[in-house]
């Protein structure tokens, strides 16, 4: 078995697991955004009364922090109400950031948990070894009523990463290319297991931007082997109680795909899909009204650090907006005290909330009709960050911070050590 | 659930991803008839004044991909749209789907069959499409059993509701 097959084993209560069965598995952590008030409609219309398990359930006040509307503002106060009514401690308010980040900041993404978070890029906490996937309001409430759901076991592709990547590409340059070879549905209802010498060389927080856009491929989990690496920073933050699960020798999988990063070149995302990739320099000169830096997929403080160093003593050109969201309360205390936040701001950076913030179009930085945005985020779709007749590219933070120096998109490899 | 489904098509091209089904600055929205009138919005701003309760959705591969918001799936369903068809779905737009009672069917190359206000019958059980204005029979890939039952039994919320009875 693949160890991600293991983990739903172990959740199912059962031996062996085959890749197309169905099984019904108890989840170790569900999570809860504030974007989905259904699941507490589900929750009550499936005649539930009390949660099943407050201690493995977590709601995140991350897509309208703080809220800008008042509809907005109902929702949150009636995640709160439910909540403090339920017992649930894991009450992550609008001064946490976004759900991904905070789980692992606080070390609740493991190796061998069971994860379920009614947010599509939850594929992240792969990058730990966990099996986690994005689900729909009324699964995740079948979860607070039952405390397990359904699972369809995926067959697993693995994909190698072998070389060294030069400098000004990073791992979301990666990823983008990847997609842009393989395709938006390439990896539909299967999991993607990343290895190879590059994994090495990438972060934790490297690691979880390749798993979080394996959503962008259709992926329902990704998987990166627990290390070295990945037990340092788990122990740096005392979490030792976890269960790593190997994948077996003779397991075989779907598909094995290698890619070549040595001579691989910064990436970006055309409009208006994740797959429409081509390398940065075809498109260097464009005009930009907005950088983007931050979300769930680029803004951690390894991201805030490079675009720092990109800025520092320079400031962007006054034609275009750069908007800088941390990915969470702990990354933007982090990046305080580092001076980055100091670099940014003086570069001419807008700071706003951590938390989703402009990525999907719901406030703190809209783009008009007509506006063309760089951004660090995950998708490009047409609307996705407000005006449809917007323009949306994918790039690295790197990228990102040296475009809004400019005002049009720009390599940052000139601008890096 | 209706065994035969009968209704005019809507068709889209591929990777339509769910802030085109439903954007993303609707998402506060709650209820499903407020829900169902931004439906499609982010791909064609007439499909809500076009569309007629059991009417059909075409579409290419990847239909539904992108976010996990249930308000696709939700304001489809509360548009009066009976079906989706489409050469394949994301697969979290499919569980939200079949778990509110929506019926979605894989059918490899229908958008090369079928355009935009085709009548089309649709037995979802067996996944047989006729194309009744071209008379051409399709076939759909069989839906499975355990998605069947969640589908007869008017959506899930209704089967755990049972279970716990």
């Amino acid at each position: 078995m693949h160890a991600l097959e293991k983990i739903l084993a172990k959740a199912a209560d059962k031996g062996i697991v085959e890749a197309g069965e169905i099984v019904n598995c108890k989840v170790d952590m569900a999570g809860i955004n504030d974007l989905y008030l259904q699941t507490l409609h589900s929750f009550y219309e499936m005649g539930g009364e009390k949660v099943f398990s407050p201690e493995k359930t977590i709601v995140f006040l991350d897509h309208y922090a703080p809220a800008s509307a008042i509809d907005q503002a109902g929702n949150q106060k009636k995640f709160r109400e439910f909540c403090w009514s339920q017992g649930i401690k894991k009450l992550m308010d609008i001064n946490q950031g976004v759900c991904h980040q905070i789980m692992a900041d606080k070390g609740y993404s493991k190796p061998g948990q069971l994860i379920v978070i009614t947010d599509s890029h939850t594929t992240t906490h792969g990058a730990f070894g966990a099996f986690s996937t994005g689900v729909g309001a009324t699964d995740l409430a079948i979860i607070l009523r039952t405390g397990s759901l359904w699972f369809r076991v995926p067959k697993i592709i693995r994909i190698h990463l072998t070389g060294r990547p030069p400098k000004g590409v990073f791992a979301k340059d990666i990823i983008l290319h990847i997609i842009g070879e393989l395709g938006a549905d390439f990896a539909v209802y299967k999991g993607i297991e990343f290895t190879g010498p590059v994994l090495q060389m990438l972060t934790v927080s490297e690691r979880m931007a390749l798993c979080n856009m394996t959503t962008e491929m259709g992926a329902k989990a990704s998987y990166i082997q627990p290390d070295e690496v990945t037990r340092k920073f788990l122990g740096d933050k005392g979490v030792c109680d976890y269960q790593i699960f190997e994948t077996d020798t003779n397991y075989r999988y779907d598909e094995v795909l290698t890619f070549e990063t040595t001579h691989l070149m910064p990436q970006l995302a055309i409009p208006h899909s994740v797959d429409n990739v081509a390398p940065l320099s075809e498109h260097v000169g464009q005009p930009i009204d907005q950088a983007f830096l931050g979300t769930c997929t680029g803004g951690r403080v390894q991201d805030l650090s490079v675009a720092a160093q990109i800025l520092k003593g320079r400031r962007i050109d006054p034609r275009c907006r750069l908007v800088v969201v941390p990915a969470s309360k702990q990354v933007l205390l982090e990046a305080i005290e580092k001076g980055y936040i100091h670099t940014l701001v003086k570069a001419g950076a807008t700071m706003v909330t951590p938390g989703c913030s402009a990525c999907l179009g719901t406030h703190e930085g809209i783009i008009s009709k007509g506006e063309v945005c760089i951004a660090s985020s995950s998708r490009n779709f047409p609307g996705r960050m407000g005006h449809v007749k917007g323009e949306i590219f994918l790039a690295s933070p790197a990228s990102v911070a040296a475009s809004a120096l400019n005002a049009r998109i720009t390599d940052p490899s000139q601008y890096l050590d | 659930m209706e065994k035969e489904l009968n209704g005019k098509a809507f068709v889209f091209s591929k990777n339509i991803d769910t802030d085109q089904i439903y954007p993303g600055r609707y998402l506060a929205e709650t209820l499903p008839e407020n829900i169902g009138r931004h439906a499609m919005k982010g791909a064609d701003q007439e499909f809500i004044r076009q569309v007629q309760p059991g009417d059909i959705i075409v579409a290419g591969t990847n239909f539904g991909c992108g976010s996990s918001r249930e308000h696709a799936a939700i304001a489809l369903k509360a548009s009066g749209i009976s079906v989706v068809l489409a050469e394949s779905f994301g697969r979290i737009f499919y569980r939200n789907g079949i778990n509110l009672g929506l019926p979605l069917i894989v059918v490899p190359g229908i958008t090369a069959q079928v355009e935009t206000g085709h009548q089309l019958s649709v037995i979802v059980e067996t996944g047989w499409i006729v194309n009744q204005t071209t008379g051409k029979q399709i076939k759909g890939d069989q839906i499975s059993e355990y998605m069947f039952t969640i589908l007869d039994g008017g959506g899930i919320k209704n089967l755990i509701h049972k279970q716990y009875q």
